[in-house]
């Protein structure tokens, strides 16, 4: 094809341009959306996740205000109903009402998966920031940590479950204590791979002091890891919670959580299985909400350990 | 290569001797009065003192950790405070049910988990790996214990494919014994499945990239060969480790799931454990799990050596 | 008819931002016995095109439209099936880094004979004497001790040797070789290139050389095409092109070499570069995709992609302004 376009002075008149054939784009064209709704359609598993989230934090709050009658309450006349409209999740084999059970137990699961998260997370970190700079201190805790970590997670809460009386605060307790290692092994890892970066090298030649180093380079850089392992945290302290409490070794039974309903109905799983169902499906639930924000966070601030996952 | 062989061996010693320390310390980390919390709301404060007596909390740590770590060293691991039994000939008596669940689980797990994150690696983004990744994350996030009252109710009582429960020993046949495992192993091998799955996924994903594959592409290759070859063989050190790392939760779920299924092993004596709270043989059962799971990784860090020839001490 | 004929090459990715248009519309040939050479800056999409021709794109994200012909027969319509017989074997290729282009866990000799016996029905025995007689070829010394190695045992200009081996040993019509000197030091360089002048004068394959360094592209090829952003923008014989460049980007290009025995002081002999960057190609680029960075751009350049015309003999070049000396026929 030839045109003939309008010219600039300095072309003749007797020039004519050729344009190149047109070659069409062979994929469909990509439509980028902004705004929540983009989100959405973007990350629909961590949009689920927050809504989730979202829903049980509500639960757990105001709990009250959901028809729900005293979690504690026996009524002997009234065990094991099935569930009704009297009773939505039917009643357990004391004759209380598991659906108020239910919704007040997601109150013990998020404290104790939100606590141990946030304490094995800051422990670790600090854990992991002295192993990481005082040479001295690194390989003693560093074979502490490894000692730790060879004690599977489970066991070691069973053990000092064993030891102390039973309730949420030494539940908490125990599981944060099997999760720090994990955390100050993260924390060490960054720590040493970022006194090796040249930026940091500069900053040390240049008198930056430690604290200082540590403010600026360090934490910036720990924090994406350290909150993608903290939620991954959370929702397994919330199984390892409520296996903890299935097997009698976790919250006292008097104060409902899911573990423990469950732990309820286990003697009856097989005629009345709908009072391990229900708890069942809200741990779940909450636990892959957990997760799939996990994943998500875990993509959008570290695509290099995105891959590595 | 001897050498290192010896050395690796021998550097489990200090962390099994970490370990010890660590579950003996126990006692003395936990908070409040361990002997009141064992004697129980009920007790005397007569028997409070022979319970203190008995662990040895009236003596000063080191005395009382020199004496129970020389013991250790002797194969005793102490005695029952419910059964008066020593701890070692307790476990002994349960062990068999135990490993048999995991050897089943460990070997399902893996059969099922590797072609798995291969698959998905290999057609990422497909309906195939997003399927695959949802169910790494299910497996993640429901308890082993409400998949183990799934499956028996689904496959037991509903269909009545599977005995419920109980378990039969070996000697008595393999398919009795087997019957008996299939379920348990895979509730207990979900989550394993869910980790080594994605962890094969991920190292897949890593070394399809890489260019020795494309060359491998080049040449001509099949997509298999290419895929269980020359990818896997590369993506074989970190899904080996993860399987070592894996055994933890194995062992945590191993309680669990003999709970659910009524098998009568290490899980189940821990659980009677709990409720009598006879603290001494819990002790025992923790140190045993966590040596069994030392020596794994120590198989695990000397198989690099046959799977990776750039591996060489 | 030339042995290899690519036209209209077209290899999009589709991403979440936007579709990635890395080849757009390339047409070219190669005969048996010659060298083409294409050059260009990182990211023009000179590699792209070398994958697109084994259909080595990954697809999806990918797509690739367009013809790529072997001896008139369209590769774009090959079955997967069909495609495995070819790379290797009637198209094989060596890439850029000898060193991550080996599998680190498989012995040399595994990787030799996989490809030996996976186009030429050959048993164990025959498949390693192919392999022994390959890396005599190449001058490897002792290569019954390196069949038995793994890459990291060798040097870098070695494990270069054996892909040269690798991609050589079922006889290929066509050798694609992805900057194949670009990581080796400067002495290996000039051995490996040795070594391909010598096994194409032997076999008589065609070679289509990606570089971008012109002291390579001066050395060994015959004719050269020169990419930018995902387009031809020129074509000529190698010495046509050095001494008479018609277009501003190949000329910019040229420029921007140091030459030997240049003096360092004079601003006549100072390197040019060219400013600017190359443009997104995620965008659709009205008119011709040099524009932003030519130092003689006019409106119609920004308004009307330029065709490639032939505008001496047997040299193409794809820009309103440059200078005819032939009519085209």
């Amino acid at each position: 094809m030839t045109i003939t376009a309008s010219l600039p002075a300095a072309i003749t008149a007797r020039d004519h341009y050729a344009a190149a054939p047109d070659l069409p784009d062979i994929h469909l064209p990509v439509r980028v959306r902004g705004g929540v709704a983009g989100f959405v359609f973007r990350q629909p598993t961590v949009a689920l996740g927050l809504f989730i989230l979202a829903i049980m934090l509500v639960l757990a709050v105001f709990a009250p205000w959901f028809g729900t009658l005293d979690p504690t309450a026996l009524a002997p006349a009234k065990r094991t109903r099935p569930p009704s409209m009297d009773f939505w999740f039917g009643t357990d084999a004391f004759g209380r009402d598991v659906y108020s059970r239910v919704i007040y137990g997601a109150r013990v699961s998020l404290v104790v998966g939100f606590a141990v998260a946030f304490f094995a997370s800051a422990i670790g970190l600090l854990i992991g920031l002295v192993s990481g700079y005082v040479r001295a201190f690194d390989s003693t805790i560093m074979r502490a940590m490894d000692g730790l970590m060879s004690i599977p997670p489970i066991l070691l809460a069973v053990a000092l479950m064993a030891l102390t009386r039973a309730s949420v605060q030494n539940v908490i307790l125990a599981i944060t204590i099997a999760e720090i290692p994990r955390v100050s092994r993260l924390v060490r890892g960054v720590v040493l791979s970022l006194r090796e970066q040249p930026y940091v090298d500069a900053a040390i030649a240049a008198g930056t002091t430690t604290p200082m180093i540590i403010k600026r380079h360090i934490l910036p850089n720990t924090l994406a890891p350290l909150t993608v392992q903290a939620t991954y945290i959370c929702g397994s302290a919330m199984i390892v919670e409520s296996i903890l409490s299935f097997i009698g070794a976790g919250t006292p039974p008097m104060i409902p959580s899911w573990g423990n309903i469950m732990a309820d109905g286990r003697a009856l799983w097989q005629v009345k299985p709908y009072i391990i169902f229900f708890p069942a499906v809200f741990l779940s639930l909450t636990v892959l909400a957990v997760n799939l924000l996990g994943d998500g966070l875990r993509d959008a601030l570290d695509p290099r350990m995105a891959k590595r996952l | 290569m001897f050498g290192f062989l010896l050395r690796r061996v021998l550097s489990t010693i200090p962390v099994m001797a970490i370990v010890a320390l660590f579950v003996f310390s126990l006692l003395y980390i936990a908070p409040g009065d361990p002997a009141a919390v064992i004697a129980g709301d009920q007790a005397s404060p007569a028997d409070v003192e022979r319970i203190r007596e008995s662990l040895g909390l009236d003596r000063p740590f080191v005395v009382r950790f020199g004496e129970w770590g020389w013991q250790l060293l002797h194969g005793n691991l102490g005695t029952s405070m419910f059964t008066g039994l020593p701890v070692v000939e307790l476990i002994r008596q349960r062990l068999e049910p135990t490993l048999s669940l995991m050897a089943v689980t460990l070997v399902f797990a893996i059969v099922a988990a590797v072609p798995m994150g291969v698959l998905a690696a290999w057609k990422v983004g497909s309906w195939l790996d997003r399927l695959l990744m949802a169910f790494c994350v299910f497996g993640f996030s429901i308890p082993v214990f409400v998949v183990g009252y799934l499956l028996a109710y689904v496959f037991a009582l509903e269909l009545d494919w599977l005995p419920v429960q109980g378990y039969t020993p070996i000697a008595k046949g393999l398919w009795p014994w087997l019957e008996n495992l299939i379920l348990p192993a895979i509730a207990l091998g979900f989550v394993y499945i869910a980790l080594i799955a994605r962890i094969t996924r991920a190292t897949m994903l890593e070394v399809l990239s890489q260019d020795y594959v494309r060359t491998a592409r080049a040449k001509g290759l099949g997509e298999s060969t290419i895929l269980f070859l020359h990818a896997l063989k590369n993506a074989a050190v970190p899904i080996v480790t993860v399987i070592g790392i894996g055994v933890a939760l194995l062992i945590g779920g191993a309680v669990v799931t003999e709970s659910v299924f009524a098998i009568p092993g290490l899980g189940r004596l821990t659980i009677d454990a709990i409720v009598r709270r006879d603290y001494p043989l819990i002790q025992g059962i923790v140190l045993m799990f966590s040596f069994v799971y030392v020596l794994v990784n120590l198989v695990i860090d000397l198989s690099y050596m046959a799977l990776d020839p750039r591996i060489r001490y | 008819m030339a042995l290899l004929e690519v036209e209209n090459l077209q290899t999009h990715f589709r991403t979440p931002s936007g579709i990635n248009r890395a080849v757009d519309g390339v047409s070219f040939s190669v005969n048996a016995g010659e060298t083409l050479a294409i050059v260009g800056e990182s990211g023009c999409g000179k590699s792209v095109t070398a994958m697109s021709i084994l259909r080595l794109i990954p697809e999806p994200p990918g797509k690739i439209a367009g013809s790529i012909r072997l001896n008139g027969r369209d590769l774009l319509n090959a079955s997967a099936r069909e495609m495995r017989a070819i790379r290797g074997n009637d198209i094989s290729m060596i890439f850029q880094e000898p060193m991550t282009s080996l599998n680190p866990v498989l012995t040399i000799g595994r990787q030799l004979t996989e490809t030996i016996r996976q186009h030429a029905r050959l048993g164990a025995k025959a498949a390693t004497d192919r392999a022994m007689e390959m890396l005599q070829l190449v001058g490897i010394p002792e290569p019954g001790r390196r069949l038995a190695e793994y890459r990291h045992q060798l040097s870098g200009g070695m494990r270069q040797r054996i892909m040269i081996a690798i991609a050589l040993a079922c006889d290929p019509k066509v050798l694609i070789a992805d900057e194949p000197t670009t990581a080796l030091d400067v002495t290996i360089q000039a051995q490996i290139l040795d070594l391909m002048r010598d096994l194409k004068a032997r076999t008589g394959a065609a070679v289509v050389l990606i570089t971008h360094d012109l002291g390579v592209v001066a050395e060994v090829a015959e004719r050269v095409m020169v990419m930018y952003a995902g387009r031809k923008v020129e074509e000529a014989g190698v010495g046509d092109l050095f001494r008479s460049a018609r277009h501003p980007y190949t000329k910019g290009l040229l420029g921007a070499v140091p030459k030997l025995g240049a003096s360092l002081a004079g601003a006549d002999t100072r390197l040019v570069e060219i400013p600017g960057l190359v443009p997104s190609l995620k965008n659709r680029i009205a008119g011709c995709v040099f524009a932003d960075r030519c130092a003689s751009v006019t409106n119609v350049c920004r308004s009307v992609a330029p065709a490639l015309e032939l505008k001496a003999a047997g040299h193409l070049v794809a820009c309103h302004h440059a200078r005819r000396e032939v009519a085209a026929a």
